[in-house]
């Protein structure tokens, strides 16, 4: 028999034992989750979705190895983030400026709230927003899908503060088709993707299998997509009762960055509530604001904003829908 | 059928196939016993042997120091060779009392009365267990007879046996109840008497077959007692949680299980109430589980206390190379041992030996919030919350979230991916607070 060595013994606290999910395991399940949805974009727009995307992705991963702690870098969350943003961005964005939206994303967004865990807006988000308002055009030059995968759309290698020379050939969205030309689109192109839009906006059903993918193993919370969509489903049904002219649910589900958003945005654990009430609140909130700020905004798409805005409320929400706790009152028994 | 359980909790590894069939062997003497005075809650027992006295098997070195204490029993005949500090298993030095064990002794214990319990009034009954030294088996080690006289203004309507066992590798109170089960039953019905109690359920969790099996078959047909299979769940053995899968009830806040009629014993207990009245002989040995994957051969053992946990873990075989961690009790709410001279206590429900790989010592990440933990937390914290609370110091927010109904079953920091020490971090503020609360008065 060989000896006890106590001098080799480890101590820890208790529980000594821990379930094998760890947050490193969890980002880097997203990020493989979000190649199905990259290649979708690269189906559509080719060899642009990939350096747009990837662009972002270097933009946000230098810039949380320069100012992020230690080796953050290996949590993944950094790496979603720049994914994420790619995303939301058009295939025809030159790609310094999405390497800059990355990095600021990940600056302004995470790494001044102190890191991983503690900001409180979706670090891609706050990337897309500074884009938006720094580059409205480019932000909104949707180029065409289709065509030969190594067509470079828009002027993608434009220097910094050039004015980039769109020459691609450019298609509306379909909420921009409505809300500037009251044209609808058909729905089969929209879940399939085919349309004109950002370059995750495109891959409804991926994007919703992936987001299966993702609940079932815990890596993302159901509750979250769920509430948004019946919430949008919901008013934008009754709209659509009251007034014909308005979208019926199933395009206002499908057209946009809505399936991207509710199903990996909006999801995002740092940045929204973590009692399961509030969840449903959160989710409710935001597909609100979006069905708001669509029909009645200045703006033919309101996904992103409608996010940020609820992530500012999740204090609220969270100290709102604490649970009751165990041999205490039932609200409303006496 | 879905069987009676509690919300939330988590399913750990249970662990339990490397010693669940194996029948509780009984292990040989030492060559020296240590026996701390403190084992029990409440006051330590006070010393009544010196340095040279020999010792018969069953004799006190302890006596009970007030209502809530018990006396301390030497579990082997020999000569008391040392009185000090000595490692105790939580970590600290406590005085205790060593014995070298005589090695040609019989070891049978001076002759005594064995008390006949139907003869004896509730008075009587709970002088005997307390005077046998009875305490809390299941890891608390809170002395019995306390909970044997509750006061008068609650009546109690319903026993409950704890047989859950919700503790990963640990099988000593499985084996027990597969093995004891008419010595269970003759304890609960001791109890029942003294406690003029009319109703007893038995809470086993469903993953010990054999054991429901075995209780039904002693089922006595004078007696109203139900064997209640349980869901598999942690913590399941968490008395609030066994009461509310037995009766529906939460109990309330802050409150004692008493104050909705119902006392909860643990089976292994109940076996040792059983064995005073069966043998007169106080309790000075226990069932423990010794396992783990670090350990070379696991046993369910009757081991005497003051059994030095060296002395045990080499009696089943020492330990594997890849063996990291020592831990008595189960690896959700045991204690790691920094000292293997550190001896068996009456409240040791088993010593696991834990693998490198198998330790949460591991990096520790930002909270990102994911409320795995208030998914996990049976009584419905924000562990979360708390967490960022206790970082910061902030002890009396915590008191306003709750910490107080924590009771630190460690399955918040069980499922966080993120690795963060959550049960530690609040223990750690529950002394803070009771620190705090001690300097103001």
């Amino acid at each position: 028999m060989s000896a006890p060595r106590p001098s080799g013994l480890v101590i820890t606290a208790s529980p000594h034992v821990r379930s094998q999910d760890s947050t490193p395991v969890i980002m880097w399940n997203v990020v493989g989750t979000l190649v199905p949805v990259i290649a979708a974009a690269a189906w559509f727009f080719g060899i642009s979705a990939l350096l747009v995307i990837g662009s972002a992705a270097i933009g946000a991963l230098i810039t949380e190895r320069v100012f992020g702690r230690g080796d953050s870098l290996a949590d993944g969350s950094a790496v979603i983030t720049g994914l994420l943003l790619g995303l939301t961005l058009p295939a025809g964005m030159p790609l310094w400026m999405a390497a800059l939206g990355g990095a600021f994303g990940i600056g302004f967004g995470k790494i001044v709230w102190g890191g991983l865990g503690q900001n409180v807006f979706n670090p891609a988000l706050v990337g897309r927003a500074f884009l938006q308002a720094a580059f409205p055009v480019a932000i909104t030059t949707w180029p065409t899908g289709g065509g030969s995968f190594w067509t470079l759309r828009g002027d993608l290698f434009a220097l910094p503060f050039m004015h980039p020379v769109t020459d691609a050939i450019t298609a509306a969205t379909p909420l921009g088709l409505l809300k500037f030309e009251g044209q609808g689109t058909d729905l089969t192109r929209l879940v399939i993707g085919n349309t004109g839009g950002s370059l995750g906006e495109t891959a409804a059903v991926i994007i919703l299998a992936c987001g299966a993918y993702l609940a079932f193993r815990g890596y993302l919370n159901w509750r979250i997509p769920i509430s948004i969509f019946l919430t949008v489903a919901a008013l934008s049904t009754v709209i659509h009762l009251v007034d014909a002219q308005r979208p019926d649910a199933l395009f206002m589900l499908f057209s946009g960055g809505l399936m991207l958003g509710a199903v990996y945005m909006a999801t995002d654990m740092v940045t929204s509530p973590v009692t399961n009430r509030g969840r449903w609140v959160f989710g409710a909130g935001v597909g609100v604001l979006v069905v708001v700020i669509r029909l009645w905004g200045g703006l033919p798409e309101g996904v992103m904003y409608a996010i940020l805005f609820m992530n500012a409320l999740v204090p609220f929400i969270n100290r709102a829908t604490q649970p009751r706790v165990f041999g205490s009152a039932r609200k409303g028994a006496a | 059928m879905r069987s009676p359980g509690f919300r939330h909790g988590v399913h750990p590894p249970e662990a339990k196939e490397l010693t669940h069939r194996l029948p509780i062997r009984r292990m040989p003497y030492p060559d020296e016993i240590v026996l701390p005075l403190r084992q029990h809650a409440g006051k330590p027992a006070t010393l009544c042997v010196k340095v040279g006295d020999h010792v018969e098997r069953g004799d006190p070195v302890g006596l009970a120091d007030g209502w809530v204490s018990v006396p301390i029993h030497s579990s082997a005949a020999g000569v008391v060779t040392d009185i000090g500090m000595w490692p105790h298993p939580d970590g600290s030095m406590a005085t205790a009392v060593r014995i070298a064990v005589d090695r040609y002794a019989a070891q049978v214990p001076r002759p005594r009365m064995v008390p006949h319990w139907e003869g004896l009034s509730t008075e009587e009954v709970v002088r005997a267990v307390q005077e046998a030294g009875v305490v809390g088996l299941g890891g608390a080690a809170f002395p019995t007879h306390v909970k044997l006289a509750p006061p008068a203004e609650f009546p109690v309507h319903t026993l409950i046996i704890n047989g859950a066992e919700c503790e990963p590798y640990l099988t000593s109170d499985h084996r027990t109840m597969a093995e004891y089960p008419a010595r269970v039953m003759f304890g609960i019905r001791v109890m029942m008497h003294t406690m003029q109690v009319t109703r007893c359920v038995v809470g086993v969790e469903r993953n010990k077959p054999d054991a429901i099996e075995a209780l039904r078959g002693a089922l006595p047909t004078d007696l109203d007692i139900t064997i209640l299979p349980l869901t598999v769940k942690y913590p399941q053995g968490a008395e609030k949680m066994l009461i509310q899968a037995v009766t529906g009830v939460e109990v309330p806040s802050g409150k004692l299980p008493v104050t909705v009629g119902v006392v909860v014993q643990n089976v292994g207990s109940v076996a040792a109430i059983a064995e005073v009245f069966e043998t007169g002989l106080p309790l000075i040995e226990r069932i423990v589980t010794v396992s783990g994957h670090g350990l070379l051969k696991p046993a369910n053992l009757i081991v005497p206390v003051g059994t030095k946990l060296k002395d045990l873990l080499a009696y089943c075989g020492g330990l594997t190379p890849e063996a990291a961690e020592v831990i008595i009790g189960g690896p959700m709410m045991g204690q790691a041992q920094a000292n293997l001279e550190a001896p068996v206590l009456k409240g040791t429900t088993g010593v696991v030996v834990l693998q490198r790989n198998d330790t949460r010592l591991e990096k520790v990440y930002p909270c990102i919030h994911c409320g795995r933990c208030l998914d996990a937390c049976p009584v419905f914290l924000n562990p979360s919350l708390l967490g960022d609370l206790a970082r910061v110091n902030r002890y009396d927010d915590m008191t306003d979230a709750h910490l107080s109904d924590c009771m630190l079953c460690g399955s918040c920091s069980y499922v966080c991916p993120s690795n963060i020490p959550l049960s530690q971090l609040f223990q750690a503020s529950k002394v803070a607070l009771r620190r705090a609360a001690a300097g103001a008065a």
